[in-house]
């Protein structure tokens, strides 16, 4: 897989070390003292509002002010009444739902539009791919009140699957310039080597080119999963009734109107929400980090 | 019989299949083929016929008797001629000149993608027939199709994508173009009233009315502002970090790295809300604990506080520093490990000390790779919607802007004009503004970037 990784290293990784020797020169001693010190620093400034959410989430009461990073008598009613009095757990279907969607159109689409625009020589294909960069630099917002119109007519408005549609839409062009940049650097021998083996396009595509794409379809795989969940302007637009709202709707709304006594129950949701895309984000970083350089690498 | 159909002239089955779509391919014989191409001319007719309204006998007005792509290109034009009255029957049925806009380009849309198999069919037909006057031998549709397979695909398997970006992309944007030449506004809505076309009226209303114009220079001025710093200082923060990290004197040097990844990785609305309700003004943590420590005499209200604008701006930008450090953290780390050992290495052997080495090898190596994604990450910081929204909205309100608060960037701006405001039109016109603005910085970029070369 290296061999292909465009550019910048598979792996931020740093090298395997050489063991440390035990007895450091004093200078050197003094000098990691201070390292660590700014490291453990940042540590704090970094942990702090997670805790503190974390913490609110767990805290008696219900406004901001009863928010404490470690709460003495620690609670888990907020997670409860989460379920019970919110509709929490239909925003998180809702969001799994528009994710799924989204990752797996996204990931097929533009596997096969990278591959095409990479391998093939085809009459406007060069139009069509400054075509698509143009577009990926209109604001969304531009396009977001089209949309919501678009949907009023053909009675997509309020459908979760409309959403996810408009969503794939939104990021094909984006997607397709890093597949194909990515295809661009895997060894075209063993396609062309097929070809004169007399396998067609097709099979080309899905025996060969797709399983060395892999790397970049977990990073579009991944980037198109978490990306409604965090989504807030086509959903504000486009869901309207109370069923139909995600995670990223029903938080904000928990914030906004009842500022002064949801607070607890919102981080709850909020911690909810933000773990297993934490996690997700922090096992797999190595794919994200190559793949959003390689965007910028190629287009 | 067959040396009479072999010398039929090229152009006559070509001209059959601009008539009824694929009669050309049956004088060809290929009755495949000819089914294909039909069906689209059958269900482009059968929409018409079917959405239309033409066996009324009465005379024949698009607007009443017009199918879905007659009367879809007359609204397209007019946007509607009868507005909704008052009559003695009660409210009569007006034209709703923006449903008529959103259907005319879908029409005008959808008679494009079918021009192309329109103008397919006419040169398929004209060109066998060419093909077999020339003596070359019969091809059955089957034999066609399979050719096509492989001979088209990538045309056929970009075909669901494309017909996905026109409908979802390409329609929206051009509706929005569209919008911003006319005068639909909270002012003006449909089904009540009618919008009418007005030319450049709201690009000169931008830059005429001095309260517009002051908010548009003001706002274009801090997301400038604003854009530089937050890509300046997230970088330069990830950067040292990444350094520090690989520092062979650091112990546990993945466990960092996995703290240090946490903003990243935690969603941005909740970063953002989390940080809002910390600096409320009122209820936030941040502000008790300035009055705990004696720094302050009074609560802060960091956000709300119109006569401290800077304030609430600097600690956006300090918000905006942590939510972004960690990605120019790893991307900067993956650039370290690449850089080999000989370099520094040699440096030392030069005598060249730490900082000069940082200075002349590990900078100018990091940011080679780096600067084209520093560019990517200005152009998400200015329409840097997240942060702003969720975490000032936009506040402390400015008493010389309209509808803008002193912390709004451009697209935050655009999102209240359009869903708060409903100023549809002036919020069409600041899209394509930041279009042009983002655009320009793209196209350069991308100038200097071998992908466009390499095409």
């Amino acid at each position: 897989m290296t061999a292909q990784q465009p550019l910048i290293a598979p792996s931020p990784d740093p090298a395997p070390r050489t063991r440390r020797r035990r007895t450091m020169p004093k200078a050197d001693r003094v000098a990691s003292a201070f390292l660590h010190l700014e490291l453990l620093v940042v540590a704090v400034i970094v942990i702090f509002p997670l805790m503190w959410i974390v913490g609110a989430s767990f805290s008696p009461g219900t406004g901001l002010a009863n928010a404490s990073p470690i709460p003495e008598d620690a609670t888990l009613d907020h997670y409860v009444s989460l379920f019970t009095e919110t509709d929490y757990g239909r925003w998180y279907l809702n969001s799994l739902y528009v994710a799924t969607l989204n990752m797996i159109g996204s990931v097929v689409l533009s596997a096969l539009c990278g591959y095409v625009f990479s391998r093939i020589r085809f009459k406007g294909r060069k139009a069509g791919l400054l075509g698509i960069l143009i577009l990926q630099m209109f604001p969304t917002f531009l396009t977001a009140i089209a949309v919501y119109m678009l949907f009023l007519n053909f009675g997509l408005l309020d459908s979760l699957t409309g959403l996810a549609l408009v969503s794939i839409a939104a990021a094909l062009p984006y997607n397709t310039w890093l597949m194909k940049g990515y295809t661009d650097n895997l060894p075209s021998s063993l396609d062309e080597a097929a070809a004169i083996d007399g396998a067609s396009r097709w099979t080309i595509f899905m025996k060969i080119v797709l399983p060395l794409m892999r790397p970049m379809l977990t990073f579009v795989a991944i980037t198109q999963f978490t990306m409604p969940w965090m989504d807030f302007i086509l959903p504000r637009l486009l869901l309207q009734s109370p069923e139909k709202q995600t995670v990223a709707l029903g938080l904000f709304a928990m914030i906004e109107d009842v500022y002064q006594n949801a607070f607890t129950t919102f981080a709850a949701g909020a911690v909810l929400l933000a773990v297993p895309i934490t996690i997700l984000y922090i096992v797999l970083q190595r794919y994200l980090v190559t793949g959003a350089s390689a965007g910028a690498e190629k287009g | 019989m067959s040396t009479a159909q072999r010398s039929l002239p090229a152009p006559v089955p070509g001209i059959a299949s601009a008539l009824v779509w694929g009669a050309g391919q049956l004088i060809n014989r290929q009755a495949g083929k000819a089914a294909f191409f039909f069906v689209f001319f059958a269900a482009l007719i059968g929409w018409e016929m079917g959405t239309g309204n033409y066996y009324a006998g009465m005379d024949y007005t698009p607007r009443s008797n017009g199918g879905f792509f007659v009367k879809g290109l007359w609204g397209l034009v007019t946007l509607g001629t009868q507005p909704r009255q008052m009559t003695v029957t009660g409210l009569t049925d007006g034209d709703n000149s923006i449903v008529l806009m959103a259907n005319g380009l879908i029409s005008l849309l959808t008679l494009g993608l079918l021009a192309i198999v329109w103008v397919w069919s006419v040169r398929d037909a004209a060109r066998y027939r060419a093909a077999l006057n020339g003596g070359a031998p019969r091809e059955t549709s089957r034999a066609y199709f399979r050719r096509l397979w492989e001979g088209s695909f990538a045309y056929i398997v970009l075909s669901p994508g494309l017909l996905l970006i026109v409908f979802m992309s390409v329609l929206p944007v051009l509706f929005g173009i569209l919008v911003a030449f006319t005068d639909y506004n909270r002012d003006n809505l449909p089904p009540k009233n009618l919008v009418n076309w007005v030319g450049f009226e709201n690009f000169a209303t931008i830059f005429a009315v001095p309260s517009w114009t002051a908010t548009f220079v003001g706002v274009l001025g801090w997301t400038f502002v604003w854009a530089i710093i937050a890509t300046f200082t997230t970088y330069a923060a990830g950067f040292l970090q990444a350094v520090l990290l690989a520092n062979k004197k650091v112990k546990f040097p993945r466990v960092w790295r996995s703290v240090f990844l946490l903003p990243w990785a935690v969603p941005g609305i909740v970063s953002a809300l989390v940080f809002r309700s910390m600096f409320n003004g009122q209820f936030g943590p941040i502000s008790q604990w300035f009055m705990d420590v004696g720094l302050t005499d009074e609560r802060i209200y960091w956000f709300t506080d119109p006569s401290h604008p800077n304030l609430a701006r600097a600690v956006a930008l300090l918000v905006n520093l942590w939510l972004g450090f960690p990605f120019f953290m790893a991307l900067v780390g993956g650039v370290l490990t690449n850089i080999p050992d000989s370099y520094y290495e040699a440096a030392r052997m030069d005598g060249a000390g730490p900082l000069q080495q940082l200075r002349h090898i590990t900078l100018p190596v990091v940011h080679r790779t780096v600067a084209p994604l520093l560019i990517l990450a200005f152009v998400s910081n200015f329409n840097n919607f997240g942060v702003i929204y969720f975490l000032t909205q936009g506040g402390p309100d400015n008493a010389d802007y309209r509808f803008a608060g002193s912390t709004d960037l451009l697209i935050t701006w655009l999102f209240n004009l359009t869903l708060d405001n409903r100023l549809y039109n002036i919020g069409a016109v600041m899209s394509m503004l930041i279009f042009v603005i983002v655009g320009t910085i793209s196209v350069w970029n991308l100038n200097r970037s071998k992908a466009i070369r390499e095409l």
